[in-house]
């Protein structure tokens, strides 16, 4: 029988460390924590967890339940241009879903997921507040409304040419 | 305390604030159906996430159902349990429930055993409306070398949930994602066998359905038995034939150990041996070993490590292994009693009836499932032969009697084989928290003051309380004694020892509730923590009828010293009868 080893850089194993103490390594600050440590690494990896949960002490188990239990945490890397689909009721009843169904033919991702080259990552969200555009895709920051599944190609090309001409 | 009056279906119930409809009910004798809720009391342990909707009730003034198990009266409260309302609500619930469940009953094994399957009898289901567009959540079986998990059939009642974390401060499992999508499992959904699970098996204790079991070893045992090349040694543990009984209706509590005997005789068994046998020589062992340690620490050898932590339950020996690394030199170094046995079985008793220990298969009837884990560690294997072949749980064993078609309580009274079915009362207690410290302080007494014990039973070692505190008068020399049964409250007196605060020269742990009679492969207590103290008392009763009650008085173990062993502690002993311990925890590197 031997020890299980977890293996994590020196940097991160620091950051997790130093946002764990403005909290106080309180277990009861779990959710905060995970917020701090997904802004900084982008997401979160089992190893980040297993780190969470050992400066707080709680089990690794717990971590993993809140992890996946709230959609805003993630455990997959997330694309230089997240794309999110809003799914809520406005969107959805002006076709939001053909869309989706698009994005996911294009990239060959299914939600969730992100594209082998890392540009881009998919995911649902319900509501933006702009029901008036439905349906609508945000990339990053930027908003696009009433868009169809002709669309989507046009959406695309201008992230790949955005990549290109930064090269 | 201030108490509060409500009404239950027309009956006045007068409660304290703060009780629950669904305990209000109950002391009306008004039994409301529960699926996801629990209630160990004894241990202090109460599942309630009020999840599952099964215990609904109607409360006059209020729009939506109640649930009876999570809810607090209030004063004045007009409750009814069995509205046309609420009995709809109840069986639309236990309808969904179903129609995310495998609907493998005939074959599951929890057949006949499932609260889930209870439920859906007592609701009178016979169709599931919508099951042909009732999507169905699939995920992998895990096996390990214990429990088998099947979240197929979990249905988040999270009982399992409460027991590793809040009882046995484990943290193995924990519920995972949500909605249809839950379930619960260790970590990043690894299998059980990397995760810190002990093995304990109190999550299978508690679990409703089939998705928590353990593993089953009664095909190998009818394969080695149909095996005529093989001699099959039996060897069953003090805490069987406390809880057997109770798969054949009888009363909790009541003792079938000659019964058990001849079942395990008549299904083949070649020699129907005792583990109490192996508790005795355990007790020579960590006996000696206690008294060594002590009469060092009182002359101030500064190297040896106190208290000195009883190591026969091999549950407790993963979590001190994978949660207190740092104290693994202080258990006992001595074996548990299935270890020794199988080890001796393979040994001295192999060499008596001329066999090669190939030839010889040595099978434990156990209350435990970490039993399973423990025959297959490697330091207990000669050249890949393990010790102890294989374990079996007291439910295992009672669905092979049932199997063979005996009726065990009509089958007449037999005794254990010699020489490995002889034992004292005090291998008897072993199967009870308590047990074990009160056995080994009968022989350590007797071997230090070198005179005769006034009064054998130590009463102040007794009791249900998980952590209990003990002093013991050696002519003089006083020895306190700590015992505690669960592992969270294990945890407590290590982090008293971690700190250096400990005053106890000798513990006694065990993981399960009550000790091993609680163990995760007993019958079901069906949540009632009595069925416990029943067992309990079983326990003490064997011991008193038994005509030798020290472990040092067993004619067969002073022989097996004599003509194999030598001493205590001597070389031999320490081959055969002694282990390690070893850092089994997770540990975050730098990479």
């Amino acid at each position: 029988m031997s020890r299980i080893k977890v293996k994590i850089k020196e940097n991160d194993l620091n950051k997790i460390r130093e946002i764990c103490k403005e909290h106080d390594n309180q277990p009861g600050e779990l959710i905060n924590v995970l917020q701090r440590t997904q802004e900084h690494f982008g997401y979160l990896p089992a190893e980040v967890q297993e780190a969470v949960a050992n400066e707080l002490g709680v089990s690794v188990a717990k971590v993993y339940g809140v992890v996946t239990f709230y959609s805003f945490f993630t455990m997959i890397p997330q694309g230089r241009y997240p794309i999110s689909i809003c799914t809520g009721t406005a969107c959805y009843v002006r076709g939001a879903d053909n869309v989706l169904q698009e994005f996911k033919r294009q990239l060959g991702i299914e939600v969730g997921e992100t594209s082998e080259d890392g540009k881009f990552s998919l995911n649902c969200l319900r509501c933006v507040g702009a029901c008036g555009l439905a349906p609508v895709v945000l990339v990053g920051d930027k908003t696009y409304g009433r868009v169809s599944p002709d669309g989507v190609k046009d959406i695309l090309k201008e992230y790949q040419e955005k990549e290109n001409s930064d090269e | 305390m201030e108490n509060v009056k409500l009404t239950i279906d027309n009956k006045e119930v007068e409660v304290p604030k703060g009780t629950t409809i669904y305990k209000a009910a109950k002391k009306l004798d008004i039994d409301i159906p529960v699926l996801c809720y629990m209630n160990l009391e004894d241990i202090g342990i109460e599942n309630k996430p009020g999840g599952c909707r099964v215990c609904v009730v109607e409360v006059e003034g209020r729009n939506n159902l109640a649930p009876s198990c999570a809810t607090e009266v209030t004063e004045g409260m007009v409750v009814k349990t069995h509205t046309m309302r609420v009995i709809n609500a109840r069986r639309t619930v236990v309808e969904f429930i179903l129609s995310d469940h495998p609907k493998d009953c005939l074959t599951c094994k929890k057949s006949g055993n499932c609260e889930l399957q209870d439920l859906a009898i007592k609701l009178g289901i016979r169709e599931i409306p919508g099951q042909e567009y009732a999507e169905m959540s699939t995920y992998k079986t895990d096996y390990s070398p214990s429990i088998v998990r099947e979240l197929d059939k979990c249905i988040m009642c999270r009982r399992c949930e409460a027991m590793c974390n809040e009882f046995q401060t484990v943290g193995a499992l924990n519920a995972f994602n949500r909605g249809f999508e839950a379930a619960v499992a260790p970590a990043f959904e690894m299998d059980l066998q990397y995760s810190p699970c002990t093995y304990c098996g109190q999550c299978v204790a508690v679990c409703p359905t089939a998705a928590l079991t353990e593993v089953d070893h009664s095909r190998d045992l009818i394969d080695a038995i149909s095996d005529p090349s093989k001699t099959v040694i039996a060897q069953t543990a003090p805490a069987v034939r406390a809880a057997l009984g109770e798969e054949f209706g009888n009363e909790p509590g009541t003792l079938v150990t000659g019964k058990m005997v001849t079942a395990l005789r008549r299904l083949g068994f070649d020699y129907v041996f005792d583990t109490d046998f192996a508790a005795d020589l355990t007790i020579m062992e960590e006996g000696a070993e206690l008294l060594d340690r002590l009469t060092k620490y009182l002359n101030g050898d500064k190297e040896v490590r106190m208290p000195m932590l009883t190591s026969c339950c091999p549950a407790w020996v993963r979590f001190i292994e994978h949660h207190f690394p740092e104290m693994k030199d202080i258990p006992s170094s001595a074996r548990s009693p299935q270890q020794m046995f199988g080890s001796i079985a393979k040994t001295y008793f192999a060499d008596k009836i001329e066999k090669k220990r190939e030839d010889v298969v040595v099978v434990s009837v156990m209350p435990c499932l970490a039993k399973k884990y423990e025959s297959q560690r490697d330091e207990f294997k000669v050249d890949g032969n393990p010790d102890v072949d294989f374990s079996l749980t007291t439910r295992e064993l009672a669905h092979l009697i049932k199997e063979a078609n005996f009726d065990l309580n009509n089958l007449p009274d037999e005794d254990f084989d010699r020489p490995m079915g002889e034992s004292t009362g005090a291998g008897v207690i072993f199967g009870t928290t308590g047990g074990v410290i009160e056995a080994a302080t009968r022989t350590a007494y007797e071997v230090h003051t070198g005179k005769e014990l006034p009064k054998i039973s130590f009463d102040e070692l007794r009791g249900f309380e998980g952590i209990r505190k003990a002093t013991v008068d050696f002519e003089g020399q006083e020895i306190n004694i700590g015992i505690a049964h669960g592992l969270g409250n294990a945890r407590k007196l290590l982090e008293e020892i971690k700190a250096g605060k400990s005053e106890f020269h000798a513990i006694e742990i065990m993981a399960c509730p009550g000790g091993c009679i609680g163990g995760g492969g007993q019958p079901s207590h069906h949540n009632n923590t009595a069925i416990l103290k029943a067992r309990q008392n079983a326990i003490y009763e064997e011991d008193k009828n038994k005509k030798l009650r020290k472990s040092h008085e067993n004619p067969e173990i002073k022989k097996l010293y004599e003509e194999f062993l030598g001493k205590p502690m001597s070389e031999k002993a320490h081959e055969l009868l002694h282990t390690k311990y070893f850092d089994i925890s997770r540990k975050i590197e730098i990479s």
